[in-house]
């Protein structure tokens, strides 16, 4: 395949996947705004901002952080490069110049949500409108993997669209799981004291693990749990362990000429990831951990694009 | 205006063609409003499979359907046998002078055409003097524009030689009306056109450089925002070949290779659907961003070849045009099947003179231009839009060249009154590689506006299927 086309095939699907986690992240947000108060409230809003890497930007555009600001910033600032408003319309941009190459379904879900968020009318997505703003990006997204998995022949568009949503998830669950635990857990030594259930819940919920974390450890709710289920518990599809599980698989299946450093990096993840132990892990300090394996997603991403995709 | 024109459908009135009876009873038992919805049904089936084009200088970059008429074009097997035969003679003539111009010049020693037209011409490049090509084609894709007159004769308009566009309507058509109307398909044997991308990759394999391994053909396209980027597109699906822009090419040792998700890969032959000019930047014009640089190189040194070649637009320039009845006989000792439209060159002072005289009754055209841009239809303009050109002729009278305003002939179209005549032209396509092959049938535009002599669909025309039937 066209080092081009696939470029644009991986775009396009990471840009489907962030806008998707960008929803969940500000509908979880919007949540708990609701039962937040003071300093935690303050550490909320600011929580989707330190997750993208967008305060500074945030800053030079709104004076103060509301939820209608962040709102107006993550979900419709077509000048931020990740807002939700951006990512449809690039991931709409790329599909475009390669329709040829994917399948009409894939093009016409993408082009159908490109045309939907372009007419919709902002002052309405406030309140529980906000809500079902977020519902919607979620379902638009789960629709465009269903289709490009239920059409696309199994070549090279298929393995660099998997590459590219499951790159772009794995960051996204590191990131939230980093700021996250970062809010709840400052110290170490507070794992297994008195937990903020509905805090807990809401990070769970951001990543749809609610009801697995109840249904794989029929328990309560304990920090040490939440940090295996998204880091090495494989059945669970947004954790790093089954995204790298995903990467993998896709890697195995693209011929590439030099691109042993790809498949060595993202091999060793998940050796990383199968053999971890959690309590090793919070031992050398999570957030010592998520770094390393963030700037490692990161490199990853690099190595994908020089060995595949011509250069940046 | 009303002039007598040739009318495809009825010899006179109430006496229909043999060849259209089949229709035309059709078109008597089919209530309107049926054909009327099939209409809407193919409207919107192009919009949704995005056969669309963008129209330079619109203000909005609108992406457009071109209209689509339901109604057929039908062209008995007889006379199409003969058009097949003055193509082929006059595309092998054309491709003969072009090998001719860029190896001995023999036609302008004998003093046929004015060597200083050919020399000085815009389009023609010295980059192609001595370089032999296969089988010495340089038109690979000819699309010969024809239109017949009210006498009933076929005249070539233009020869189109550079990188003629259309053939993806010519098949889109026909797969629209076996899906619209397939009951017609049952009433009479129309010859296929659908096996056209198969022959042009079979013409485009045959010009490789070398036979030794197998062939990696190309397209190249400008990008989504050429305006004819879904044919691009289109062709290269058909063909099972990669669509490729100029950054995914590079030249390395002196051949030409694509950047894949594997590696590079070697390219033989590119089919391009970029102009001579933004080929290369290292050898034409430099601020090109659509082009490869060294891919003239590369194919200076034979080891790719490139459909259509460069520099052919000078033998199918408006002032090349007049001259091709003596390159037929010059080259194949034959007298010309298809004719000629009378043409008076500008940048002759006796042919000016005539030409200032008779603005009103003649059709001026830009020496280098196409797609009905820039042109002047005497009999349709208004004193104003006459004297406007009038300035610019006396300008530049040798960028202009003029001819008798031709009746194009008529075929039943639909309109909102219902069925109407309206003019139409014809634009096959010549494939030629190891030999000259086309398909029955091609593109048939046609002026919706009434009395409208301009089928552009750049200028409003629309496009119908075209039938061969015997």
């Amino acid at each position: 395949m066209l080092s081009r086309v696939a470029d644009r095939i991986f775009w396009m699907s990471r840009q489907m996947e962030r806008a998707e986690n960008m929803a969940r992240i500000l509908g979880v947000t919007s949540n708990l705004v609701l039962f937040g108060t003071g300093e935690r409230q303050e550490q909320n809003l600011l929580a989707p901002l330190t997750i993208t890497g967008t305060a500074e930007a945030f800053a030079l555009r709104h004076e103060t952080l509301t939820l209608e600001a962040l709102i107006a910033f993550l979900a419709f600032d077509g000048d931020n490069p990740s807002s939700i408003y951006s990512c449809l319309r690039d991931a709409r941009e790329n599909a475009n110049a390669v329709r040829w190459q994917i399948t009409s379904e894939m093009w016409e879900t993408l082009n159908a949500t490109w045309l939907e968020v372009r007419g919709m009318r902002r002052e309405r997505v406030i309140g529980s409108g906000a809500t079902q703003f977020f519902d919607w990006v979620k379902d638009r997204s789960h629709l465009f993997r269903g289709v490009t998995y239920g059409t696309i022949v199994r070549g090279e568009a298929f393995n660099f669209s998997r590459l590219g949503t499951f790159l772009e998830r794995a960051d996204n669950t590191a990131r939230i799981l980093d700021v996250k635990y970062h809010i709840l857990l400052p110290t170490v030594k507070d794992v297994g004291g008195a937990l903020d259930y509905y805090q807990w819940t809401a990070l769970l919920r951001s990543v749809s693990a609610f009801e697995t974390y109840r249904a794989l450890y029929r328990d309560q709710i304990f920090p040490i749990k939440v940090a295996e289920l998204l880091i090495l518990e494989r059945r669970m599809p947004r954790s790093l362990a089954a995204c790298f599980d995903q990467i993998n698989h896709a890697l195995e299946r693209i011929e590439g000429q030099h691109d042993h450093a790809v498949k060595r990096l993202a091999g060793e993840l998940l050796a990383r990831l199968t053999h971890a132990d959690v309590e090793e892990i919070f031992q050398g300090g999570l957030h010592e951990f998520l770094t390393s394996v963030l700037a490692d997603i990161t490199e990853l991403g690099n190595r994908i694009q020089r060995a595949y995709l011509g250069a940046v | 205006m009303e002039r007598h024109h040739y009318d495809e459908m009825n010899a006179a009135p109430g006496e229909v063609r043999p060849h259209y009876r089949a229709l035309s009873q059709w078109l008597a038992e089919t209530p309107p409003e049926r054909v009327m919805e099939k209409r809407r049904e193919a409207d919107l089936l192009f919009h949704r499979v995005g056969i669309t084009f963008a129209v330079y200088g619109d203000a909005q970059g609108a992406e457009r359907l071109i209209p689509f008429d339901t109604i057929p074009r039908i062209i008995p097997l007889q006379e199409w046998e003969l058009l097949v035969k003055g193509l082929t003679q006059r595309v092998t003539a054309l491709n003969r002078f072009l090998h001719d111009i860029y190896h001995g010049q023999e036609i302008l020693k004998a003093g046929v055409i004015p060597a200083e037209q050919v020399l000085t011409n815009e389009a023609f490049q010295v980059a192609m003097l001595g370089l032999d090509l296969p089988h010495q084609v340089y038109s690979h894709v000819s699309g010969v524009d024809l239109i017949r007159h009210n006498d009933g004769t076929w005249y070539v308009l233009e020869d189109n030689l550079r990188t003629p566009s259309g053939v993806s309507y010519m098949i889109e058509n026909r797969k629209m009306m076996m899906r619209l109307f397939p009951e017609l398909f049952e009433r009479q044997h129309v010859y296929p056109v659908e096996h056209y991308p198969s022959l042009l990759l079979e013409t485009l394999r045959g010009i490789a450089p070398t036979e030794m391994r197998e062939t990696t053909v190309v397209v190249l396209t400008p990008g989504q925002y050429n305006s004819a980027y879904f044919e691009h597109a289109f062709l290269a699906q058909q063909m099972g070949v990669e669509l490729v822009e100029g950054q995914d090419l590079f030249v390395k040792e002196g051949f030409v290779f694509m950047r894949t998700t594997g590696g590079r890969q070697r390219v033989d032959v590119i089919y391009r659907r970029v102009d001579d000019a933004f080929l290369d930047p290292l050898a034409f014009r430099e601020d090109s961003l659509l082009g490869v640089p060294g891919l003239l190189s590369a194919y200076r040194a034979g080891n790719v070849s490139l459909a259509n070649a460069i520099g052919t637009g000078v033998a199918d320039d408006k002032s090349t045009y007049p001259y091709v009845p003596d390159m037929i006989r010059f080259y194949l000792g034959e007298e010309p099947l298809l004719a000629n439209v009378p043409t008076w060159q500008c940048r002759r002072p006796q042919d000016l003179a005539y030409v200032t005289d008779h603005l009103a009754e003649l059709v001026l055209k830009e020496v280098q231009g196409s797609g009905g841009y820039g042109m002047l239809v005497g009999p349709a303009a208004t004193k104003a839009q006459i004297e406007t050109f009038r300035e610019r002729l006396r300008a530049d009278p040798a960028n202009y060249i003029a001819q008798p305003t031709l009746s194009l002939s008529t075929c039943p179209t639909f309109v909102e009154r219902g069925i109407a005549p309206r003019h139409v032209d014809l634009r096959p396509f010549v494939l030629s590689g190891r030999e000259v092959t086309l398909v029955p049938g091609g593109l048939t535009r046609v002026a919706l506006k009434e009395g409208s002599l301009v089928v552009n669909s750049s200028q409003g025309g629309g496009t119908k299927d075209t039938w061969v039937v015997d």
